[in-house]
């Protein structure tokens, strides 16, 4: 039953060592790696709290077998800005107002980096199609979209906005 | 455009991180990069895995469990029943009525019957299903009528009426002369938080006690009744606060926290129990489907006479806090409205449906979709505006409610009315100008032709008690000590995402004139704090850490004068300084505390309350805060689909003491108001569960939720320790209603329960 392999995380090779061969992706991540910061709250993609990168693709953790994962670069939150200086999109969350409980924060921290990168200027229906896999029990979206807004702008020209609601 | 507009406040002498400021979370950054310790992630050398066998019946007699099938899987270190509970087999809030595990019966489908710990989650799941257990099915009672008029046999001891309470006030006599009158019913409505029940007991070496890691709002209840089960001396058992990933009452309840302890005792090994989404929405309590008819009698004018009505909520197979959530349903029946006759009669019962209790409004949701729906009636029988009636009949300080109390809350009813009529509607028509199809009801997939689309407009008002009602004493403590500059704050007040944290570091910062505010671990080291529930943590724990930090400042302020021979009370805080308002001194706080260490703790109260009468007259209840809501809402009625296109607010918050904390809970208390409108439903046939997952039961998303258009009235309350009152509550009892009434107003149809769903839109 248990099985040795390698995931390639957040730019390092980590071994995965007794694990069985259908454990999820973030099973073994939170589990088996230690990395608890990707969050399992629907196990079925519904909800997001699990998103992490796999080859550049936005995925959910919790539908990934991580056997399958092998020779893929993962990428997970811990892996976003590993100095320990949050992103700008982390900063912006919390400035923003856009951090309650913060269980699907992590997840929304990898689906807005993705975004960004895909469309660096997104209309606001384009933020709610964008993340519309994310669900959030406790703001009511609103702080998020402007979070998300704060970082286009920034990175547009420069400059950050205060904190507060806008 | 997603509008939020605060409406300023001068705020005059106010520094980053004081009260009134948009002060950050301070646990932020841990959360936006992943560190932040859910209970969930807490993890102990050696722990095993804990999991629940559950009932597949509503309603059965067990009669016979054979174990041992699990015990001969490799990896399983326990396997334990109702047999293995050693103190007290059951727990409840208000009644103890609860098994920790089944043994006779089982009376919900979801109902635990065994535990087991493995080194594994798969282990544990194959033990589960080793687990043999067998069942004579009974007949399940899922028609709470049928509790109340005591044609099904009791199932449980207690009896199927949990309670009943009625209300008699004024002429009971008038009739007239205009009379409107329906019947309303919403469903069950899940809190859904995202970060599901999830434990770490540690057990003590050698038995003696237990340390419990747990996600709640209220540590200290959650100890007594895990004490009483596990027979052990309440100081036996240490809780300290997992992080929580939300709450909203569904934590307020026993879950996993017994059996839990239970396993890491049992295999003297930590032990971590984590539900699945499935189990959690069996595993906690739910809002109460509540079924109400109203008649109100008016003058030809819109003036209230008379409200009458009958109120049965369904409490499922155990009590939790039903007899609470009834006492607020009927006593908030007339709404913020003026009205000196009443007629009420309440009824909490139990069924074989899952158990409900607290949710986020906590009865008053159920009486608000009900007197705001009567209202729109009784505004068109007279004639009325919507807003016109509700303004001529609008409460104000100094009022009855039909339970004889006098409101002694500020009651800006009538501003917030007309400061609502005031807010901008929604520019963009139906689709927007841009001729998106996801902006259409129902989104790109799903849409009829836009020519279909019909646009209403619907509003409604509420009022909601603060803190806790029928004579609790309800109370919260904290522990201020500052030294060399710094104050340490200690509190068991839960933080589930609300936000207090950032609040108590702003009271101690402003009252202490500091800038470095240590916040101690949540746990039951210090009394407790109550629950983070009934809206109550800014007033209640907000009062306990001014209090201990203005008994520090006393303390300060003695040593100060004493060293210049001044007079304490002329000694002030200004910014980081203390000053003598009548002198020249002015030396910083850190520099008056060199040396010293104060340390005060303060336990505050809120003024005693009243139980009721059998005629339901009495002070019941402690505060109260007010809420008005505007929804725009686009229908198509050929689909039945509805897409909520803004919801504008009026909030009595007495003071924002963080506007961007408010902003966060009035938003986020929209969003669940909305869901329970128009999607959000626990779906039993004959007391099986058919959703119990985030496939089949609907929350609100990014494209589901409306733009929200907010202004603050703070018109500071006297009897509040900081002249706020809770905000989390208002803002999801009268956006229900007011989503419902624009629906009504688009399509022209009498929608008389929640959530509505297509068929109600187009049959």
């Amino acid at each position: 039953m248990s099985e040795f392999y390698s995931l390639h995380v957040n730019g390092a090779t980590r071994e995965v060592r007794d694990a069985w061969l259908g454990e999820s992706l973030l099973f073994v991540l939170r589990e088996r790696l230690g990395l608890m910061g990707s969050k399992g709250a629907c196990e079925q993609g519904e909800c997001g709290s699990c998103s992490v990168m796999v080859d550049g693709e936005l995925v959910c953790s919790c539908l990934v077998l991580a056997a399958a994962s092998v020779g893929q670069q993962i990428l997970t939150i811990e892996g976003i800005a590993p100095s320990g200086a949050p992103s700008d999109v982390q900063q912006a969350f919390v400035t923003a107002g856009a951090v309650q409980c913060g269980f699907c924060t992590p997840g929304l921290i990898m689906a807005t980096h993705a975004l960004l990168e895909r469309s660096p200027e997104p209309t606001e229906m384009e933020i709610r199609e964008e993340l519309s896999g994310n669900i959030c029990r406790c703001t009511g979206y609103g702080r998020i979209i402007d979070a998300v807004q704060r970082v286009a702008v920034a990175r547009r020209t420069g400059f950050d906005m205060p904190g507060g609601a806008s | 455009m997603t509008d939020t507009l605060v409406t300023p406040t001068t705020r005059s002498n106010t520094q980053p991180g004081r009260l009134g400021e948009s002060a950050l979370r301070p646990d932020g950054i841990a959360k936006v990069q992943g560190t932040y310790q859910f209970s969930g992630d807490l993890t102990a050398d050696g722990f095993l895995w804990g999991a629940t066998l559950r009932s597949p019946h509503p309603f059965a007699r067990i009669v016979r469990i054979d174990v041992s099938g699990a015990w001969k899987i490799s990896g399983v270190e326990a396997v334990i029943t109702a047999d293995d509970v050693p103190g007290v087999p059951t727990y409840g809030l208000i009644s103890q009525d609860q098994p920790v595990f089944a043994s006779e019966y089982v009376r919900f489908v979801g109902e635990p019957v065994a535990a087991v710990a493995a080194d594994h989650p798969d282990v544990c799941r194959r033990a589960l299903e080793a687990i043999v257990v067998e069942y004579e099915v009974l007949e399940p009672l899922v028609d709470p009528e049928r509790a109340v008029d005591g044609s099904f046999a009791p199932i449980h001891p207690e009896g199927n009426v949990i309670r009943r309470q009625r209300i008699v006030r004024g002429d009971q006599s008038i009739e007239g002369p205009v009379v409107v009158e329906g019947t309303y019913e919403l469903g069950m409505q899940d809190q859904a938080f995202l970060g599901l029940e999830a434990a770490l007991a540690v057990p003590d070496a050698g038995g003696a006690g237990v340390e419990l890691h747990v996600a709640t709002q209220w540590l200290h209840e959650d100890r007594k009744q895990i004490a009483a089960c596990l027979g052990m001396d309440e100081q036996k058992v240490r809780l300290v606060l997992g992080g929580v990933g939300g709450a909203f009452g569904a934590r307020e309840d026993i879950s996993l926290q017994v059996h839990t302890c239970l396993l890491a005792l049992r295999t003297s090994r930590p032990v971590r129990m984590a539900y699945s989404r499935h189990e959690s929405f069996l595993g906690h309590v739910h809002r109460h489907p509540c079924r109400i008819t109203m008649r109100h009698h008016a003058d030809h004018d819109g003036r209230l006479l008379r409200v009458e009505a009958r109120f049965v909520f369904d409490g499922g197979a155990y009590a939790s806090t039903s007899s609470a959530v009834l006492i607020n349903g009927i006593t908030h029946a007339q709404g913020p409205y003026r009205c000196d006759s009443a007629t009420v009669d309440g009824w909490a019962v139990r069924t074989n449906n899952l158990p409900c209790g607290a949710m986020r409004g906590f009865g008053v949701v159920q009486a608000c979709f009900a007197h705001e729906a009567q209202m729109d009636k009784l505004a068109a029988a007279v004639g009325l505006e919507p807003l016109e009636v509700r303004l001529l009949n609008a409460m104000q300080t100094g009022d009855h409610l039909i339970t004889g109390q006098v409101v002694e809350s500020v009651a800006p009813v009538a501003r917030l009315i007309r400061e609502l009529a005031e807010m901008p509607l929604p520019t963009e028509p139906v689709g927007g100008h841009d001729g998106d199809p996801m902006r259409l009801p129902g989104g790109a997939g799903r849409t009829a032709d836009r020519g279909d689309v019909v646009r209403g407009i619907g509003w409604a008002v509420s009022i909601k008690n603060l803190m806790y009602s029928e004579a609790f004493d309800d109370y919260s403590t904290a522990r201020v000590r500052l030294a060399e500059g710094v104050a340490t704050v200690k509190f068991a007040t839960a933080e589930v995402g609300q936000g207090f944290v950032t609040l108590a570091a702003q009271i101690a910062r402003t009252v202490l004139g500091v800038d470095d505010v240590v916040l101690d671990s949540i746990d039951t080291q210090i009394g407790s704090a109550g629950s983070t529930s009934a809206s109550r943590q800014t007033w209640m724990s907000g009062g306990a850490v001014d209090g201990a930090c203005r008994l520090v400042r006393e303390r300060l302020f003695e040593h100060v004068a004493a060293q210049y021979d001044l007079e304490d009370y002329q000694l002030a805080i200004d910014g980081t300084d203390v000053i003598d308002t009548v002198g020249d001194l002015r030396i910083p706080v850190a520099e008056a505390t060199a040396g010293l260490e104060l340390d005060e703790t303060f336990e505050h109260h809120h003024r005693p309350t009243e139980d009721l009468d059998e005629f339901g007259q009495g002070n019941c209840h402690t505060a109260f805060a007010f809420a008005a809501h505007r929804a725009v809402v686009d229908v198509d009625p050929v689909l039945g689909l509805v897409k909520v296109v803004q919801v504008a607010t009026v909030q009595d918050v007495g003071r924002a003491l963080n506007p961007l904390s408010v902003t966060g809970q009035i938003e986020g208390g929209i969003a669940q108001g909305v869901g329970l409108a128009v999607m959000e439903e626990i779906i039993s046939v004959r007391g099986v569960v058919k959703n119990a997952s985030f496939t089949d039961y609907l929350l609100p998303t990014f494209l589901d939720m409306p733009d929200v258009v907010i202004a603050l009235v703070e018109e500071p309350e006297p009897q509040a320790p900081l002249g706020a009152k809770g905000v989390g509550e208002p803002p999801t009892v009268s956006s229900t209603p007011a989503v419902v009434a624009a629906i009504r107003d688009a399509i022209g149809k009498d929608l008389v329960r929640v959530p509505v769903r297509p068929t109600d839109i187009v049959f």
